[in-house]
């Protein structure tokens, strides 16, 4: 069992449990192997990591070091003053990223067809949202400024 | 052997450059491999651990976000596969995937009561799932340091763990960018929504159990190291990095904080706010509906007694008004003999009144108040006075939900209508003129619209 141990790098059980859930997970995807969409499901699976992986947190990552070597560059910058920044921007950018096929109007065709609506208000509506976060972020960030 | 011990095994060799003191690192069979895995780090700083700067990231807050995670996310399996079993499968065109083999769910009766019940399930499935997205995101940027960790394994353990959590990680994305498009009518995947979402929820679910039961033992151990409730109170001031850790998490050589650890928590807490004040109006009901800005089902229709979401219009179903007209019959098979009724005959029935919601699947909902003949009267009618189901068919030509098979239990539950009117008015053309059916606690597609006939089965 040690010898097992040592060569595997875990013990058996590891070994089977990894092995029940990887056929589990196989069998699922088995279950589109004939799907016309296989290499749908495939790339969007995929996609997913890698777009999150190499591009959503390298974005968001490289946006907050700028921000906070900008706030550096201040005479003398008050600790924790960057996130007076971040706060609303994280906050509008998730909003951006959740709500993006309804603000872009990439979905304005079947959002039609279901609900004879068009999406022509929320773009305007995320806006004022994130305009209405910076605003509340400056507010405090002025407060914060008198009472210190 | 317990899964402390699984665990302990399964962290062997992850020691490496990463904390003073800690073993020298372990390699499986065969050595060689490993180690001249170890020698072939590609240049550049992406596989360095001091790339990674955050003085916050660590065992400890990892933890606090996978017990958010421990707890919501069985929650959204549990009710993503509920909704599944509403859509009553085991009826031949009610589900998508319609034979999904061994990852079938077990047969047993949706029930027709509370009213309330699909409204809920899908409240809580949709609004928790956008709520955990900020929840996953941050838990993804606490543990990335171990995404690009040189080298990317020592054993073949460590191989078919990174394997799982590819899985994991592919699975849960995969599952919230599918939802997430899905409530937004972007079909922009180009596969069935429901497809790929049942099977990347039973992925999801096997790279899941394993992954917490591999990592529980870890997590508890780290969540005990500090107390939450004093991080709560440390400021900025008195953030200090968490102690080396064996995990790779805890960065070597650490930035001046610029942020506390309840900050942090908080902006994640109030991401998960935000997108729920802007989308909760949508399932909470017309009253609050206006504050769902960013939500597809936030927007007002009107106040007359038909202004309320609307599924699919009439004129995307193909619906004119000569199919709808005088003409109209509705058609009662399965009987003994054809019924065939008009919208007369059918007014001068007993009619029933009830309060109940149209619940879709994306989570929106809507509670109107309904009016018209009960289903099991028309059962009765046809003779046929307890079905065990009966298939509903539109006069709609296309559409996956031109028809629903209705379960006996659904057929014969009191408030279960062929509605004719709403809030005191003729149904409108949107909403199913000449006649629909509003089945409590159902699934919203499977109130089928523009009624042309009912199928009755013994």
């Amino acid at each position: 069992m040690r010898a097992f141990a040592r060569s595997y790098g875990a013990s058996p059980l590891h070994l089977l449990a990894l092995c029940a859930s990887i056929a589990l997970a196989a069998a699922a995807a088995l279950r589109v192997a004939d799907d016309p969409a296989r290499l749908r499901y495939l790339a969007w699976f995929a996609g997913a990591v890698v777009l999150h992986d190499l591009v959503l947190f390298p974005l968001y990552a490289l946006l907050d070091r700028s921000a906070a070597a900008l706030v550096r560059r201040q005479r003398r910058p008050a600790p924790g003053s960057v996130n007076y920044v971040r706060a609303p921007a994280l906050l509008s950018g998730l909003l951006l990223l959740v709500f993006w096929p309804v603000i872009s109007r990439h979905s304005e065709g079947a959002y039609g067809t279901a609900s004879g609506l068009d999406q022509s208000g929320f773009l305007g509506r995320w806006l004022l949202l994130t305009a209405a976060l910076f605003l509340g972020s400056a507010v405090l960030y002025a407060l914060r400024g008198r009472r210190a | 052997m317990s899964t402390a011990r699984l665990a302990q095994d399964g962290e062997h060799g992850e020691h490496g450059e990463h904390g003073a003191g800690s073993p020298a690192p372990s390699y499986g069979f065969p050595g060689p491999l490993w180690r001249t895995l170890e020698r072939l780090r590609p240049p550049g700083p992406l596989f360095r651990a001091d790339l990674w700067r955050s003085p916050l990231r660590g065992p400890w807050l990892t933890s606090v976000l996978a017990s958010v995670l421990l707890v919501g996310l069985p929650v959204l399996v549990l009710t993503g596969l509920l909704s599944y079993a509403a859509y009553e499968p085991r009826f031949p065109g009610n589900a998508f995937p319609a034979d999904p083999g061994w990852l079938r769910l077990p047969d047993f009766s949706w029930p027709a009561r509370p009213s309330w019940l699909y409204r809920l399930n899908q409240g809580v499935h949709v609004g928790l799932g956008l709520a955990l997205v900020p929840v996953v995101l941050a838990k993804l940027w606490s543990v990335v340091p171990k995404l690009f960790a040189w080298p990317p394994a020592r054993s073949f353990a460590q191989v078919l763990e990174r394997l799982s959590l590819g899985l994991l990680v592919g699975s849960i994305l995969f599952e919230l960018a599918t939802g997430v498009l899905n409530i937004q009518y972007d079909y922009v995947f180009g596969f069935d929504f429901y497809t790929g979402h049942y099977y990347g929820a039973w992925v999801f679910l096997a790279a899941f159990a394993v992954h917490v039961a591999l990592k529980l033992p870890v997590m508890v151990t780290a969540l005990r190291s500090r107390s939450l409730r004093e991080e709560l109170r440390t400021p900025l001031s008195r953030t200090e990095p968490e102690p080396p850790d064996e995990h790779g998490l805890v960065a070597p050589s650490p930035a001046a904080p610029t942020i506390s650890r309840r900050g942090l928590l908080g902006l994640v807490a109030g991401g998960s706010a935000a997108i729920t004040a802007v989308s909760i109006g949508e399932t909470l009901g017309d009253a609050v509906r206006p504050t769902a800005l960013l939500s597809p089902r936030g927007r007002s229709y009107g106040d007359g007694p038909t202004d309320f979401q609307v599924n699919r219009t009439s004129r995307a179903a193909g619906i004119t008004p000569e199919v709808t007209g005088d003409g109209w019959r509705l058609v009662l098979k399965g009987g003994p003999t054809e019924v065939s009724l008009d919208r007369a005959q059918l007014l001068a029935m007993p009619q029933h009144t009830a309060e109940l919601p149209i619940a879709c699947v994306e989570g929106w909902s809507t509670v109107q108040t309904w009016t018209g003949v009960r289903l099991r009267d028309l059962a009765a009618l046809a003779g046929l006075a307890a079905p065990s189901a009966g298939v509903v068919r539109s006069l709609e030509q296309q559409g996956a939900f031109a028809q629903a098979t209705l379960s006996g239990a659904q057929l014969t539950a009191g408030d279960a209508l062929l509605a004719l009117r709403v809030n005191g008015a003729d149904l409108s053309p949107d909403h199913g003129f000449p006649a629909r059916v509003i089945v409590p606690a159902a699934p919203g597609v499977h109130n089928t619209k523009w009624v042309r006939e009912i199928e009755l089965r013994a």
